[in-house]
């Protein structure tokens, strides 16, 4: 009989995912595989008008209907929810006034999807239909109907935030330059459709959810919040999530409504979206106005920036405050900018609500500045690296409006991709219609002050020893495919110095595991894997102690691992499950906490609005894009991305390549293709066929490095790597296609039918100015 | 007792589902996909979207990859039906399985079954596949995490271990 021994250290090109071979052979179970032959089938009634009065509703033929077990409407919850404490205003089910076309309006659970839908079509609404608002502009405009009472000019929020003399800085500029920047509005368009199952036991007045969430947490708070329930009574687990991206980092309406179907049918129900009202619900990047003024000297050092950034928020407030101010804030801690004046607003319209996207915030904003950085570079005869170059920062310092910056690995990321992409030698060489372009981007790692403010600490992880010798690490953190358990159990190895397949992590489940604040802001490396650590070496204290006693050596001789010795000596060493067994011998049970909390210094500055973009780290990414322009039929292709990204340490190499990857992939899609529609309200691309996401035939080979800066802080150093390289292409492509074909362009995405527009006009431009002067 | 007011008309269908036959009535307009994962509970199959737009659904029809969410199971009368469950044997993931595990061509894994029955079509008809034949495969199915990237290398790496 040959007994499987724990065995190898990690390989330094990283692990593959601890639930991979889950994945691949189709076992991984994801919400709508969860079993649920006994379930009611969970339906929503969705507004047909974009604004308007709820005059009445009636349920009675719904309830009628045989097989229909229970219908609700949004009499039957009186509470709002949402992710901001300070910004709740909206209810699972409309309330007497519907604000966007697909607004929930009433739900029902029957005992078959057919009869659920016969029950939809049987119940009555009767509306007054109200002007509905669709730009920023119409919404802002004087006389307009507010979606919210306490919200005058529609508005859900002004920032003006002002940093040193910027007064000053545009006068003793030698070059000031203002452009115009309009980014679409995207979405997710995470593969997996949303979906949820709750169980509701009337005996005991217990309610069980599981669902596609980022945060269980919130979704524990709301389900208590709006059921009026004991949260003790709730128990949340996440199953396998089909990526999340942000979408399912806000509680969101269906999730709520399963909850209150199952409590009101006393059962169990599973509710699962469709695309389309996948994409109604939305909660992703809001369509952004940005007006950008940036003063230059003549070698390219930035005097002062000003930017005007108009949001278009959608419906209710959800993410916003936090985006708009997102927007604002991190325009700084990348560059040196000595002097800043924001401006942002936060409009309200009747559109599916926006929320955070990956980069949350930063990426339209980022888009437009490194795009203006390029243009005034070009109008001082400077090469766009070195206008980056001529304002780093120098690590550690804390930018004007308080960001923390201990680690700085942006010229490391600079130099990498100038060197790999040949630009020096490649860049004026280049045949018509191609072009090389380059931007750099950052992004925090974990938002360093907790949305939902408690006082506890920032992350929590618990270390169990089990009695067979196994280590099991639990935690609240979603794995929602980014590789976050997996992270968890190298932490654990590492510090324990034991084989990773020793270790078993269970995650997400309220019942098991302890609270966490969830796959936010790209906060669980940083601080999820402080706290393994810090979990992981309290266990390890407890092991080596017991050791001694069984080796009777004292502690700071021993050397642990998967076998502790004295000293080097191989005469006396006890393998790591005879360790454990000695160490459960006094104790019965061992289950040791380890937590991580931001110190104050680390959240932001005071000035109102200062926790937003305060982070513990940020990662730097610098990337290079090669572009083919087809001037006839208007089709831009991408060649090849060369990217370097500051991740501080790649804890899991092989992991932080495929965020990479992803993120660079995910900004080409905003850049090239993708942008939601509405007519009157109506999405008009809520579908996978509408919604351009790139394929696989489109998409270009990404050469990447990674470079690490070892954060001080960091867990080994580390820092976030999922989001900080996506709002640098949008930027680079843009800068590549004014090399290959001369025009700049100022709205994303850059579809065919934008460029042939714009190559159309320079054409006509160019007869007038030949007829023009062949008259004179 | 409840009775559904219109009775779906019903068909004993039989089909070869994983190397196994099997019987089972269903309803005319029943999608392959539906009769997977409800009546055969082989919920590896997903459904990602309303029809024909994403490629998660992806199984192979004697061998040919098919969308599963356009088909009709009453269709596949006599067929042989290939799923993701049905490539791993005695436990052992399969090339593919494999290198999409050591290679990370998967992450959030919710594309990942009708991306590797897709790949599987690929590899059978075509044992070593360039960069450009797999890109032509899989043009039909979506991922959302890798880029490709990690996709591409995985196919690859297993069209090149591939006998």
């Amino acid at each position: 009989m040959s007994t499987k021994t724990f065995a190898g250290t990690r390989p330094r090109r990283g692990v593959p995912l601890i639930d991979g071979i889950e994945k691949v052979t189709g076992r991984a179970r994801y919400t709508a595989d969860l079993e649920h032959a006994d379930a009611l089938t969970g339906r929503i009634l969705r507004s047909p008008h974009s604004h308007a009065d709820i005059l009445r509703i009636d349920t009675s033929k719904a309830l009628a209907l045989e097989g229909v077990i229970a219908v609700i409407t949004g009499g039957d919850c009186p509470h709002t929810y949402g992710v901001l404490p300070v910004a709740m205003n909206e209810y699972p089910l409309a309330r007497g006034r519907v604000r966007y076309r697909g607004e929930p309006v009433a739900a029902v659970a029957a005992i078959d999807e057919a009869t659920a839908e016969r029950a939809l079509h049987l119940i009555e609404v009767e509306y007054r239909v109200l002007p509905g608002y669709y730009t920023s502009e119409d919404a802002r405009a004087p006389g307009a109907v507010l979606l919210h009472e306490n919200k005058p000019g529609n508005l859900e929020r002004e920032v003006h935030h002002e940093f040193g003399d910027w007064q000053a800085g545009f006068a003793e500029a030698d070059l000031v330059r203002e452009e115009t920047f309009r980014c679409a509005e995207i979405n997710h368009a995470q593969i997996e459709p949303h979906a949820c199952l709750a169980d509701y036991d009337p005996l005991q007045d217990r309610l069980t959810v599981q669902s596609v969430s980022q945060v269980g947490y919130y979704l524990h708070l709301m389900l208590a919040r709006c059921l009026d329930m004991e949260a003790s009574r709730i128990r949340v687990i996440k199953p396998f999530v089909g990526g999340g991206f942000g979408a399912r980092v806000e509680v969101l309406n269906f999730e709520i409504v399963t909850g209150l179907l199952a409590r009101a049918a006393s059962g169990k129900v599973f509710m699962q979206l469709t695309r389309e009202e996948t994409f109604i619900t939305h909660r992703a990047r809001p369509h952004t106005d940005i007006v950008l003024r940036i003063g230059m000297k003549r070698d390219g050092k930035i005097t002062a920036c000003a930017a005007n950034v108009v949001q278009r928020g959608g419906a209710y407030a959800g993410y916003g405050i936090v985006t708009i101010l997102y927007a604002g804030s991190l325009l700084q801690g990348i560059y040196d900018i000595p002097a800043l004046k924001y401006d942002g607003y936060r409009v309200y319209a009747n559109l599916p609500p926006c929320g955070a996207m990956r980069g949350h915030g930063s990426v339209d904003t980022r888009h437009a500045f490194e795009c203006l950085l390029d243009r005034m570079a070009r109008d001082l005869g400077l090469d766009p690296f070195g206008v980056r170059r001529a304002n780093l920062l120098k690590a550690p310092m804390f930018t004007m409006n308080g960001l923390m910056v201990n680690s700085y690995g942006l010229p490391e990321c600079i130099e990498h991709v100038e060197r790999a992409s040949g630009w020096r030698e490649r860049k004026d060489k280049l045949p018509p219609g191609k072009g090389l372009g380059m931007a750099c981007s950052h992004y925090v790692s974990g938002a360093a002050k907790p949305i939902h403010w408690t006082g506890e600490p920032h992350a929590l992880v618990n270390v169990r020893l089990d009695f067979d010798g196994g280590v099991t690490a639990l935690t609240g953190a979603a794995d929602i495919g980014q590789g976050s358990s997996t992270m968890v159990a190298i932490a654990v190895a590492e510090t324990l110095g034991i084989a990773i397949d020793r270790i078993r992590v269970v995650a997400g489940d309220s019942a098991v595991t302890p609270k966490d604040n969830g796959a936010y802001s790209s906060r669980i490396t940083f601080m999820v894997g402080n706290a393994a650590i810090d979990a992981a070496r309290n266990l390890k204290t407890i092991l080596v102690e017991a050791a001694a006693r069984k080796l009777e050596a004292k502690p700071e001789d021993i050397e642990s691992g998967e076998v502790f010795r004295v000293g080097h000596g191989a005469q006396s060493s006890l393998p790591f499950a005879e360790v454990a067994k000695a160490a459960l011998v006094d104790r019965g049970a061992i289950t040791v906490s380890g937590s991580f909390t931001c110190p104050p210094e680390a959240q932001g500055g005071k000035h109102k609005g200062g926790a937003v973009g305060s982070t513990m780290g940020f990662s730097y990414a610098a990337q290079v894009v090669e572009v083919t322009v087809d001037d006839a039929l208007g089709t831009v292709s991408i060649d090849k991305v060369w990217v370097a990204l500051d991740c501080g340490h790649a804890i899991n190499p092989l992991a932080v390549e495929g965020q990479i990857e992803g993120s660079v992939w995910m900004g080409m899609g905003q850049a090239l293709c993708e942008e939601t529609r509405y007519l009157e309200g109506l999405p008009a691309h809520a579908s996978l066929l509408e919604y351009r996401v790139p394929t696989i035939a489109e998409s270009p080979p990404i050469e990447l490095a990674i470079v690490e800066s070892n954060d001080p802080l960091g867990p080994f150093g580390a820092k976030e790597a999922s989001e900080g390289a996506l709002a640098g292409f949008p930027p680079a492509m843009v800068n590549a296609i004014a090399q290959a074909i001369g025009i700049d362009f100022d709205e994303l995405p850059v579809t065919p039918d934008r460029v042939v527009q714009e190559l159309v006009e320079r054409r006509r431009q160019a007869r007038l100015q030949q007829s023009l002067k062949a008259a004179s | 007792m409840h009775a559904p007011s219109e009775r779906p008309r019903k068909r004993l269908l039989r089909v070869c589902v994983n190397g196994r036959w099997r019987e089972d009535a269903v309803a005319d307009e029943t999608l392959l996909v539906d009769y997977l994962r409800e009546v055969a509970h082989l919920t590896g199959t997903k459904t990602g979207c309303d029809g024909g737009e994403c490629g998660a659904c992806t199984v192979l029809v004697d061998g040919e990859a098919v969308p599963s969410c356009i088909t009709l199971a009453v269709r596949c009368e006599g067929r042989q039906i290939e799923t993701i469950e049905g490539l791993a044997k005695q436990g052992r993931p399969n090339r593919l399985q494999q290198a999409f595990h050591e290679k990370l061509g998967t992450q959030c894994g919710f594309c990942t079954p009708g991306m590797i029955m897709a790949s599987e079509a690929l590899l059978r008809r075509n044992p070593h596949p360039s960069e450009a034949e797999v890109r032509e495969a899989l043009a039909g199915n979506l991922c959302r995490c890798t880029g490709y990237i990690k996709i591409i290398e995985s196919v690859v790496t297993a069209g090149s271990e591939a006998a």
